[in-house]
């Protein structure tokens, strides 16, 4: 029983990382209307930022700061720079451009800090809590506070400010929403850089544990994709809800089911999407999406 | 719309009918000559009495790229073996190097250009499985050597349609030979967990070592595999701790090596012998993890480590550090894949001097004829064999355990082929 509830610990682990990128996804998703591809390779590029930061002698928090708000900025540099011009153009177009974004910001991280791994500090103690024979490591503990905070702090976002609001009625209906007086192109990007800096958090959070390298984020983007349909595109609470049903079902999976194994544990998330969009595409915790005839 | 999407038709056609056109004459004329004398008919194409052509192909960018640094050390000791020492045999050598990133489909269209266009006398490495497999085909086809090539599978020396490709460093199996005869000596009773990568790389060296250990006391008692995809190895690391194993190993490549060394550290309960690959055993794997969280690890290797003071004042080092300095003066040479790279060129220049023709069949017959050859930055005991049965120049290792800061060896040097007998199938 221990070792089946050490599992459950280990998924929700692994499931606070993914939510953390989910995180970021559905935010983008909310202010934009696009899925952003590249968001996983955004939050590795933060972390490499993060990393040079500390690299030059500053310490974790303030490096982290700055690195937030750099973040920021990129995002928002990325929207007008690179988004802007297909800005209206099909969904198709855009997603091929966040998928090249996706290699750009790979390639661009290799070349400029190499493929070597690097020696990423780690903000949290690195023991771990020992409660009835199960132990929860400080890191795991310290991703889990920080995801239900930015969690929290995104809800209030969306639901209690003016520029939540501007931002859904942008997603909802640009041309109405601009009609009214919103900034259209200030709140798309906006979307960006708030994004970037969730993923940033994001991959401050996660490259302690997974080690930082241009690849690190590959495979979260997989769970964080499966854990935003699961718990809903337009949810900040489903994508966390997702992200951690998402890793424990993958970890229990691997464990106690043999067909599965370690080997057939990546097409776990795979196949939450595909019967979360044939049961209930808008997920668990999202709105259907209703169009007038 | 229309017109551009014809201009485009067009332009693809002749750029199409450009590339047959090229293909043709290379077929047809190219550059072949032949060899007379006791050498007769055979091929001299890249080599001629004062030079000797060769192409190599590595990632120097994309994911693998940190292998990028070989080309370097390679470089370094050719341009001194050009300048000092009147090239191989009066031959100056011309190393020519393509960037594949570590893509297959890229690595054929370079081994094409570096044989059709360049007109190279030979392929001297190739880097990575998945590259090699994808060019050894045409390298035989049209009988190129493809020696040395710089990866670590076994079906380079097991395989027998491919006579022109042979591969150098230590394979797999060997590696996970060295490995076994340590446990079966040192703790016969041994209950191993295994972690290794679910792919031929892994598979490989997990399966030589399953081979290995039959019939002995040594036991797997739990293995767990992973796919380069998955996030973390966290999980599996969880699921091998619960078999209470008493010896770990950790077949894995470096970001999961990290990985896998810091679970192992994080998880006081579980503390096994910790037995990580060589690929995972560099020091820039080691690092991240924290050094004093992987003292004790153990390990095997077959050259000389440039931080091991022990080779301070060894003659092969201080010509590296030397060499390394004067030609190549941007690279550090502290970084062991330069040291690679100069042992692997020193290696061919050996095979080369060996070789009774100055020709490709020269090259391919001399490469499987390495009787007990010493190389300097080998360590002392590890020698090049190969014979009609035997496609594998360097099959010995020594194990070494990380202590302090840096790696020490220990033990005496381990010869897989006579503990273990050839390596087949």
């Amino acid at each position: 029983m221990v070792g089946f509830l050490q599992q459950v610990v280990e998924g929700l682990g692994a499931g606070a990382i993914y939510a953390s990128l989910a995180l970021a996804l559905v935010l983008i998703y909310q202010f934009t209307g696009i899925v952003n591809f590249a968001q996983g390779e955004l939050a590795m590029f933060s972390a490499y930022i993060a990393w040079q930061f500390t690299a030059a002698g500053l310490p974790f928090w303030p490096a982290l700061v700055l690195t937030l708000a750099v973040s920021f900025a990129g995002g928002m540099l990325i929207e007008r720079v690179v988004i802007r011009p297909v800005e209206g153009a099909p969904e198709l177009t855009v997603v091929i451009v966040t998928v090249g974004l996706f290699i750009f910001v790979n390639a661009a991280a290799g070349w400029i800090w190499s493929f070597l791994i690097k020696d990423f500090p780690n903000p949290f103690p690195g023991g771990a809590l020992e409660a009835g024979g199960l132990s929860v490591g400080y890191s795991t503990l310290g991703v889990m506070a920080v995801v239900a905070v930015v969690m929290g702090l995104l809800y209030l976002l969306f639901q209690r400010t003016k520029v939540g609001l501007g931002m859904r009625a942008v997603a909802a209906n640009p041309t109405s929403a601009r009609l009214v007086g919103i900034r259209v192109g200030w709140t798309l990007a906006l979307g960006w850089g708030l994004a970037a800096t969730v993923g940033a958090v994001s991959g401050v959070l996660v490259a302690p544990l997974l080690f930082l390298e241009p690849n690190m984020m590959g495979g979260v983007l997989i769970y964080a994709f499966a854990a935003a349909t699961l718990g809903g595109f337009d949810s900040p609470g489903g994508a966390v809800v997702g992200g951690l049903v998402v890793g424990v079902a993958e970890t229990l999976a691997g464990a106690y089911v043999d067909v599965i194994g370690s080997d057939l544990k990546v097409g776990v998330p795979l196949i939450i999407i595909l019967c979360i969009l044939l049961l209930r595409p808008q997920g668990l915790f999202g709105r259907a999406a209703v169009e007038r005839a | 719309m229309r017109r551009s999407a014809i201009g485009c038709t067009a332009v693809t056609a002749v750029l199409l009918l450009a590339t047959a056109a090229c293909g043709g004459r290379e077929e047809t004329g190219g550059g072949a000559t032949t060899a007379a004398g006791q050498c007769q008919g055979q091929q001299t194409t890249g080599i001629t009495d004062t030079s000797i052509k060769l192409g190599g192909i590595y990632p120097l960018s994309g994911p693998a790229s940190a292998y990028g640094d070989i080309p370097k050390g390679i470089k370094a000791y050719f341009d001194y073996v050009n300048a000092e020492k009147n090239g191989i045999g009066g031959r100056k050598v011309e190393f020519v190097v393509r960037d594949d990133g570590y893509q297959p489909p890229k690595a054929v269209e370079e081994a094409r250009r570096l044989v059709e266009q360049e007109q190279v006398f030979a392929l001297f490495q190739t880097l990575g499985t998945p590259s090699t497999t994808a060019t050894w085909d045409y390298a035989n086809q049209r009988k190129v050597p493809q020696v040395f090539v710089a990866t670590g599978a076994s079906k380079w020396g097991t395989d027998t349609a491919h006579p022109w490709t042979i591969g150098w460093q230590p394979n797999y199996v060997s590696e996970a030979r060295v490995y076994a005869q340590y446990l079966k000596q040192e703790r016969p009773e041994a209950k191993v967990a295994v972690l290794y990568q679910n792919d031929d790389f892994g598979k490989d060296l997990f399966g030589g070592f399953k081979r290995a250990i039959d019939g002995s006391g040594v036991t797997v008692v739990a293995e767990q595999s992973y796919e380069v995809s998955d996030p973390s190895v966290d999980p599996q690391m969880r699921n091998l701790a619960e078999s209470g194993a008493d010896v770990f190993l950790n077949i894995t490549t470096p970001r999961f090596g990290s990985q896998a060394l810091a679970a192992d550290a994080k998880n006081t309960g579980w503390n096994p012998l910790h037995i990580v690959n060589n690929v995972a055993a560099s020091i820039t794997v080691l690092r991240p993890v924290g050094f004093e969280n992987v003292q004790g690890i153990v390990s095997a290797t077959y050259y000389k480590d440039p931080n091991d003071p022990q080779w301070k004042n060894d003659p092969e080092m201080v010509l590296y550090y030397e060499k390394m300095k004067q030609y190549v003066p941007e690279a550090d040479p502290t970084v062991p894949y330069h040291t690679f790279g100069w042992a692997v060129a020193s290696s061919f220049h050996k095979a080369m001097e060996a070789a009774k023709c100055p020709t490709r069949e020269g090259l391919r017959d001399s490469v499987r004829a390495l009787g007990g050859v010493q190389v300097g930055m080998l360590l002392p005991g590890v020698t090049m064999t190969t014979g009609a049965d035997d496609g594998f120049p360097i099959e010995s290792m020594q194990l070494m355990e990380f202590k302090g800061e840096r790696w020490e060896l220990f033990g005496d040097v381990i010869d897989t082929r006579k503990e273990f007998g050839p390596l087949t199938d």
